[in-house]
């Protein structure tokens, strides 16, 4: 590699150059960053900045760049240099655009600059050009677990972009729940009639899809490998085995229907004529084959009443059933009322709800139901029983306020679906609930044989913010495996599933990092002689990315991993580290900072801001000029998870008075991108206490908040509040020492 | 529990027989009309309530209930039903069902007066004010008359004075000139409208 020659760029635009001293920034850039070269300029984003510096790249051979000028989220455009390590000192939203006017601020503004130019030059020096993952594996073939709407769909849309695709089912035919159905809820306008599946000819599309392979009765044996290099063994129908190459993977494995023989006091079992939605579609499936009415299965008569009872073992606060809403249910069991009324409008067909839950364009098909005359009751059923000559349901009408019953030939449970995850691989080993369970994909990872379960079973998936990505990259959940939903979501989430597993085999082939660092060319580098095998890595990693080997080392899977820093985080002796994202780039910065001694009244107060939230939050808190202290200096990390406590005892040491830490809200509803990150960093930060009590230091001293990126009025607030505190429980008595 | 319960046939009659009865199955339940009607808490059954119970086949309670009649025609459930009932006129056309069919409430003030309103108007085709304000006073006997037409002498002086009330009306009312057609064209729009509700061939 080239010698380094390291530029640093000053910009005087956007009123830099107005309320800051350049020539004082360029001389510490020159004198205390030891910057090559330094150049002012007032428009540095502009066509001719920008071009000044490719200059000097191409012709003074330039190879590491600090931009002194907005934040390194704004113009990443302009300043995009490909070919250099660069870092960015963010004076406009850190410095100008949260300090007050005032003539008198102008002192503590310009030192804050300082230190950010400094900051920005000690990163540079410690930063590489991230030159991306040298194990790239570029096999492009997707594979697709399950046949039902979600994985055909997803089978057929990766196969439409280009793409080889695998199709593993396991029943011997394809369709899965679909196959079973009479009719659906309608997909469009006007929402009013029940309509075909169209599952043959989504099944006769794939089959006859020249880029589809599809193997029936088939199971996954084991799958090994990372993006861009999965091996999977498949147990084909003739009992052989056969390894299947494939660069990512889209898991449609579906659902089960909540089993209505646990539902005794609805009568399921006790009669024939209490069957579940499931069971509807069958008759109504035999009725349409023999071109008559639905007859009810004790004597075949044809139904003339049928009552549906919804949320059937759903929604169940008790603990004995599921204790969600599966979504689909009410709009099923409408469309089931269609089938009589549209047939024979004289059939009586009551709907018992407590709420009928019909989102978007349902409302319609509700609506549609009701000019059909279907009869919504809003009740709750005790119980079903067998009468004569059909059952008999109580129910507690909520609206009259009384217990009634009334009598059908039929009644349909509107059961719920209870995802096919495989096993928890939460559950500990020796727990029975976890040996009845038959795995999946059969992952040959360290972290378990099946993805990650979020919660009631549901496989894994960013709920809320990135739908389909899992915690295991290049694996993709679709369908109602990641969450209860209807047909035609199920079609949306397997078009987004394999657009995913799309990105996941182009990012791996290109050795850069899948969502949501996508693109990102760095990766784990570990000093693998300096590494205790204490297995924090392996173990604190949100996605699985590291599995061990014989000898318990860490063995990174860089395509597995997510570039979130959280291995360098748990590190203890700070072996892990990226190109451009370090224990040093970090640590170099926080010692940069000019320390002002303790009796300037002037505290120092270092932020470890979350560059997801908390550091796009100040940015926006800047440019809404809402002013925070000019005490405190702010570094942008990649999660929570990334912080290293050493950075924090350094920066004690070194004299700060206080350490903030923000990042994103962690636990149940967690917002973090990185899932575990922040909850990481929070247990850690648990235990900085002992640290600080060592160190003779309040335990103020370290202050960890969780910020989302709308607490834009809030990261200000923080900063003086904190700032205050600090002032009240006095300096820090390290300075000086360090 | 009658079999008949929550099965269509009620709703089915009011379908058939109510001016825009058609409507009450369409009603989601949400409660909003209840909410904004000002008689609220003053009436056995809110609108809701009402459809709910034509849903289930009350016909008895439904058509005996004196709610319907309470109702002010003030339309904020119209302006507010999300699922947009023309909930006022469903009101009216139940109450005059239950008059046709005699099961309305016999003392119910609302059908009193509406009784003594329609008589009044279509005799001459012309409301006589006088006529109707004494009979109102009197319809709960003399004895109660006098006290209501004592509580009201204030204003009828008023009226007297302002000329705005003639006692010879009650002698020699007025009366339309051409009260013979207005009897024609109401005999005849009874006969359309009992045509539409299925009341006669
Ligand atoms: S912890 Fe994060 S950075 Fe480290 S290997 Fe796992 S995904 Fe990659
Ligand atoms: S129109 Fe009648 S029912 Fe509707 S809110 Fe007014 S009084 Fe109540
Ligand atoms: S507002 Fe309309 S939909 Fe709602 S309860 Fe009243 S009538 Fe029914």
């Amino acid at each position: 590699m080239a010698e380094t020659k390291t530029a640093a760029y000053i910009c005087q635009g956007c009123g830099i150059g107005e309320r800051l001293s350049t020539r004082q920034l360029a001389q510490i850039a020159q004198k205390e960053g030891k910057m090559a070269l330094v150049r002012e300029h007032p428009f540095l984003c502009g066509a001719e900045g920008v071009g000044l510096i490719r200059d000097d790249i191409e012709r003074e051979a330039v190879t590491h760049v600090l931009i002194a000028a907005c934040s390194r989220r704004a113009k990443t455009e302009a300043f995009h240099f490909p070919t250099v390590a660069l870092a960015r000192a963010n004076l406009r939203e850190g410095v100008l655009w949260s300090q007050p006017e005032a003539d008198e601020a102008a002192g503590l503004t310009q030192e804050m600059a300082n230190d950010y130019v400094r900051m920005g030059c000690a990163e540079l020096k410690k930063t590489k050009l991230p030159l991306g993952n040298p194990l790239a594996a570029t096999n492009r073939r997707i594979l697709v677990v399950g046949g039902g709407v979600s994985g055909l769909t997803a089978a057929l849309e990766a196969a439409r972009a280009g793409y080889q695709v695998v199709l593993v089912e396991k029943e011997r035919a394809l369709g899965g729940w679909a196959a079973k159905l009479h009719k659906r809820v309608p997909f469009r306008e006007p929402h009013a009639d029940p309509a075909d599946t169209g599952i043959e000819q989504l099944i006769a599309q794939v089959t006859g899809h020249p880029r589809i392979r599809v193997h029936l009765g088939a199971t996954l044996l084991e799958t090994r490998g990372a993006p861009g290099r999965f091996s999977v063994q498949v147990s084909v129908e003739s009992g052989a085995a056969v390894t299947e190459e494939v660069g990512s993977i889209v898991q449609a494995t579906g659902f089960t229907l909540y089993d209505a023989g646990k539902l005794p006091a609805l009568g399921y079992g006790k009669t024939p004529d209490v069957v579940d939605q499931a069971g509807l579609e069958r008759l109504a499936r035999q009725a349409a084959a023999a071109g008559g009415a639905i007859r009810r299965p004790s004597d075949g008569a044809e139904v003339g009443s049928v009552v549906f009872v919804q949320c059937a073992g759903q929604r169940d606060e008790g603990g004995s059933h599921l204790p969600y809403c599966s979504g689909h249910c009410c709009a099923t069991s409408i469309k089931q009322a269609m089938y009589f009324k549209d047939a024979n409008p004289e059939v009586d067909t009551v709907v018992i709800y407590t709420d009928l839950r019909v989102p978007g364009s349902g409302e319609d098909f509700y609506r549609s139901a009701q000019r059909k005359g279907v009869t919504f009751t809003k009740g709750r059923v005790a119980s079903v029983e067998p009468a004569s000559g059909g059952c008999k349901v109580s129910f507690r009408d909520l609206i009259l306020d009384e217990d009634v019953a009334l009598e059908a030939d039929l009644v349909v449970l509107a059961t719920g679906q209870v995802p096919n995850s495989g096993v928890n691989i939460e559950l500990a080993d020796d727990d029975p609930a976890k040996a009845a369970q038959v795995p999946i994909l059969n992952l040959a990872y360290r972290q378990g044989k099946d993805m990650p379960q979020l919660k009631h079973g549901f496989t894994d998936s960013h709920f809320i913010c990135f739908p389909y990505e899992t915690r295991r990259t290049g694996i993709y959940a679709a369908g109602p495996v990641r969450r209860p939903m209807d047909m035609a979501q199920a079609v949306e989430d397997a078009t987004g599933a394999a657009l995913k597993a799309i990105q996941a085999v182009e990012n791996a082939a290109a050795g850069r990092a899948a969502h949501p660092r996508s693109g990102d060319l760095s990766y784990p580098i570990v000093r693998i002689e300096g590494c205790t095998q204490c297995k924090r890595c392996t173990v604190e990693c949100p996605f699985g990315a590291i599995d061990e080997d014989e000898s318990r080392f860490p063995v990174f899977n860089e395509s597995r991993c997510r570039r979130c820093g959280t291995c360098m985080g748990a590190c203890p002796v700070r072996v892990i580290g990226f190109e451009n994202y370090s224990v040093d780039t970090v640590g170099a910065q926080i010692k940069a900072v000019d320390m002002p001694d303790e009796f300037s009244e002037k505290p120092r107060v270092l932020l470890l801001a979350c560059e997801n939230d908390a550091y796009p939050a100040l940015d926006m808190a800047a440019l809404q000029r809402r002013v925070y202290s000019a005490f405190v200096r702010v570094i942008p990390v990649r999660c929570l998870g990334s912080v290293n406590t050493i950075w924090i005892t350094d920066a004690l040491n070194s004299g700060y008075d206080g350490v903030m830490l923000m990042g994103c809200k962690h636990g149940e509803d967690y917002q973090c991108h990185f899932v575990k990150g922040s909850e990481l960093a929070n247990y850690r930060m648990g235990k900085i206490d002992d640290t600080l009590k060592q160190l003779g230091l309040e335990t103020e001293r370290v202050a960890t908040y969780e910020v989302a990126i709308t607490d834009v009025a809030r990261v200000a607030r923080l900063i003086d509040d904190y700032v205050a505190k600090i002032l009240e429980i006095g300096l820090s008595p390290m300075k000086g020492f360090a | 529990m009658s079999g008949e319960r929550y099965r269509n046939s009620f709703l089915r009659e009011v379908e058939h027989n109510v001016e825009e009865g058609h409507w009450v199955k369409m009603c989601m339940q949400c409660g909003v009309c209840s909410g904004s009607c000002p008689f609220g808490p003053h009436w056995a059954h809110p609108p809701q309530e009402l459809f709910m119970m034509i849903r289930a086949g009350k016909r008895e309670e439904v058509l005996g209930s004196d709610a319907m009649w309470m109702c002010t025609s003030c339309y904020n459930c119209v302006v507010r039903c999300p699922r947009k009932l023309p909930i006022t006129h469903i009101m009216h056309g139940l109450a005059n069902y239950a008059h046709r069919l005699g099961l309305a409430p016999k003392n119910q003030p609302t059908r009193q007066f509406a009784k003594m309103f329609w008589d009044n108007l279509s005799k001459t085709g012309r409301v006589n004010e006088l006529k109707l304000s004494l009979g109102l006073y009197f319809k709960d006997g003399f004895k109660q008359g006098i006290r209501n037409a004592l509580a009201m002498k204030d204003i009828g002086l008023g009226m007297l004075k302002a000329k705005r009330l003639n006692p010879l009306e009650l002698v020699k009312p007025h009366a339309c000139k051409g009260a013979k057609d207005i009897h024609a064209i109401l005999a005849k729009a009874k006969e359309i409208e009992d045509r539409r509700k299925g009341l006669s061939a």
